[in-house]
């Protein structure tokens, strides 16, 4: 008896430490929206729009192989001044952020 | 319905017939000088507009990734060449609205040029880096220039211009260099680099006489100058002053100088990364002011009269155009067209401007004395607007 109710707990706090660890469980599906909008046209201007690279290297999942997410996010939060990349920190939140590396990552046409 | 049974099939057949052999039977007489073309970055379209009526005449697909799009056109102002960032180089025919010809001739492009002659249409490549030269004609490809700088690698190439003489300026976004192309020989570009011509340029321009080149530098302080009648005097730094010791701003969209604000006397441009526009002494190139203004520039252009300077803004905050005075260098006027406005573009003498709001799929145009809104025409996300009388403009 007492393994039957630890099972959902358990599972209840896996899913919670996931869904925290992804953030993007609470960037809303309009805010979605508007944060492909923004990595198509904005992070494009640079990118390229389909995220084959321009000025700024491609942003594709064959491109992104190997990087580690952590990684990319610094990248997005800090910029690389260096390397004329932005910080985003005053525009998008960690969540929002996790939420754009990881559709990155996945590749799923924007 | 009714008025279809008038026609006889062997009636049909004759009318046909005459529209195919005399064409201008049943499409009217017109001259290109009013049109231009309107760039639909994520549909891979371009509008053919004209601006007597303000109205949208064709709507042509299949032209690839036009994202960053940039268009020239051929001396009778009658074609235009489409550069696509997927490397896609389309002739469209703005009579017929058709797309006469079109070649993929390099993974990842910037934009190109058209020769003094009007036979040789240049196209700036970031893969592979280098120009690639194409016969205006048959956009058959005439001559490759890779470019490898001195550092032995190829190089994403910027800035891509026009110079008399049959000549293409551009600048090695990698390598720090300047190169101008003598192409008066097809066969055998005649090729003069500038090395060390400051760091990672971003982007150039020409003067509208075609004298000028002006790169602009991520990498340092100031601007390079080239004095094409006297390339002999090498590349030098103009504005050294403009940025120095102070610390380097976030750049939310590189600014485009292609899209020169050069008046009589003076040369306004956008400002990397601050919100100001600098002004600069066109006989001496010193900057003679700064102009506060509402956000990170990335277009200044002045109006064909040179009286009115007109500034477009980097995200978030393009939504808003601003207008300089010339005689005064104050902001005089502030607009809000709409979200994402791209890019702006006066008619031949100047009475319109026309600009794109890309987040509300349309184009505005407005009165350039009173701003005041004249018409809208919609468009899938507009990036560029092109006019055909960028064709009898060096620089363009």
């Amino acid at each position: 008896m007492g393994t039957t109710i630890k099972i959902p707990v358990i599972v209840c706090i896996v899913l919670l430490t996931w869904s925290s660890g992804k953030g993007w469980a609470e960037v809303s599906w309009g805010r979605q929206q508007e944060l492909i909008h923004l990595l198509r046209h904005d992070c494009g201007s640079c990118h390229g729009m389909t995220l084959q690279g321009g000025l700024g290297p491609a942003l594709t999942v064959q491109a992104l192989e190997g990087k580690p997410p952590e990684m990319l996010v610094e990248t997005i939060d800090h910029g690389r001044p260096e390397l004329a990349m932005p910080p985003w920190k005053g525009l998008l939140n960690r969540e929002e952020i996790r939420w754009l590396v990881d559709l990155l990552k996945k590749g799923t046409p924007p | 319905m009714k008025r279809r049974h008038h026609l006889s099939p062997r009636r049909s057949l004759a009318l046909l017939l005459l529209c195919g052999g005399l064409l201008q039977g049943c499409v009217p007489l017109r001259g290109v000088g009013d049109m231009g073309l309107v760039v639909e970055r994520a549909s891979g379209s371009v509008e053919v507009v004209e601006t007597s009526g303000q109205t949208v005449l064709f709507r042509l697909t299949g032209l690839g990734d036009l994202s960053h799009a940039s268009v020239v056109y051929s001396r009778d102002g009658r074609y235009a060449f489409v550069f696509g960032r997927d490397g896609g180089l389309s002739k469209v025919d703005l009579l017929s609205g058709q797309l006469v010809h079109r070649t993929l001739q390099a993974g990842n492009s910037i934009g190109g040029a058209i020769s003094q002659d009007g036979r040789l249409v240049a196209v700036a490549n970031y893969e592979p880096g280098g120009v690639r030269i194409f016969d205006a004609h048959t956009l058959a490809l005439v001559a490759d220039i890779p470019a490898r700088g001195a550092n032995g690698k190829l190089s994403k190439v910027v800035g891509l211009a026009d110079a008399p003489g049959q000549r293409f300026v551009f600048s090695l976004f990698d390598a720090d260099e300047i190169w101008l192309a003598d192409l008066s020989d097809p066969a055998q570009p005649a090729i003069t680099r500038f090395q060390d011509a400051g760091q990672r340029p971003y982007d150039g321009l020409i003067s509208p006489d075609g004298r000028y080149y002006i790169a602009g530098l991520f990498g340092a302080d100031g601007f390079s100058l080239l004095d094409l009648w006297h390339p002999e005097k090498g590349v030098r730094r103009i504005l050294p002053e403009y940025g120095r010791g102070e610390p380097r701003q976030s750049v939310y969209k590189m600014p485009h100088l292609r899209g020169w604000a050069m008046t009589s006397s003076h040369l306004f441009l956008p400002a990397m990364g601050r919100h100001e526009l600098l002004v600069v002494d066109r006989q001496q190139w010193r900057e003679v002011a700064r102009i506060p203004l509402h956000s990170q520039p990335v277009f200044a252009m002045a109006q064909p009269d040179g009286r009115q300077v007109w500034v477009n803004f980097a995200h978030p905050d393009n939504d808003t155009v601003q207008v300089i005075d010339v005689s005064t260098l104050q902001v005089i006027k502030t607009l809000r067209p709409g979200p994402g406005v791209m890019h702006m573009e006066f008619t031949p003498r100047g009475e319109q401007v026309w600009l794109s709001v890309r987040d509300e799929d349309r184009v505005d145009v407005y009165h350039t004395g009173r701003f005041e809104r004249l018409t809208t025409l919609p468009a899938s996300k507009p990036s560029g607007i092109f006019f055909s009388s960028r064709a009898h403009k060096i620089g363009f």
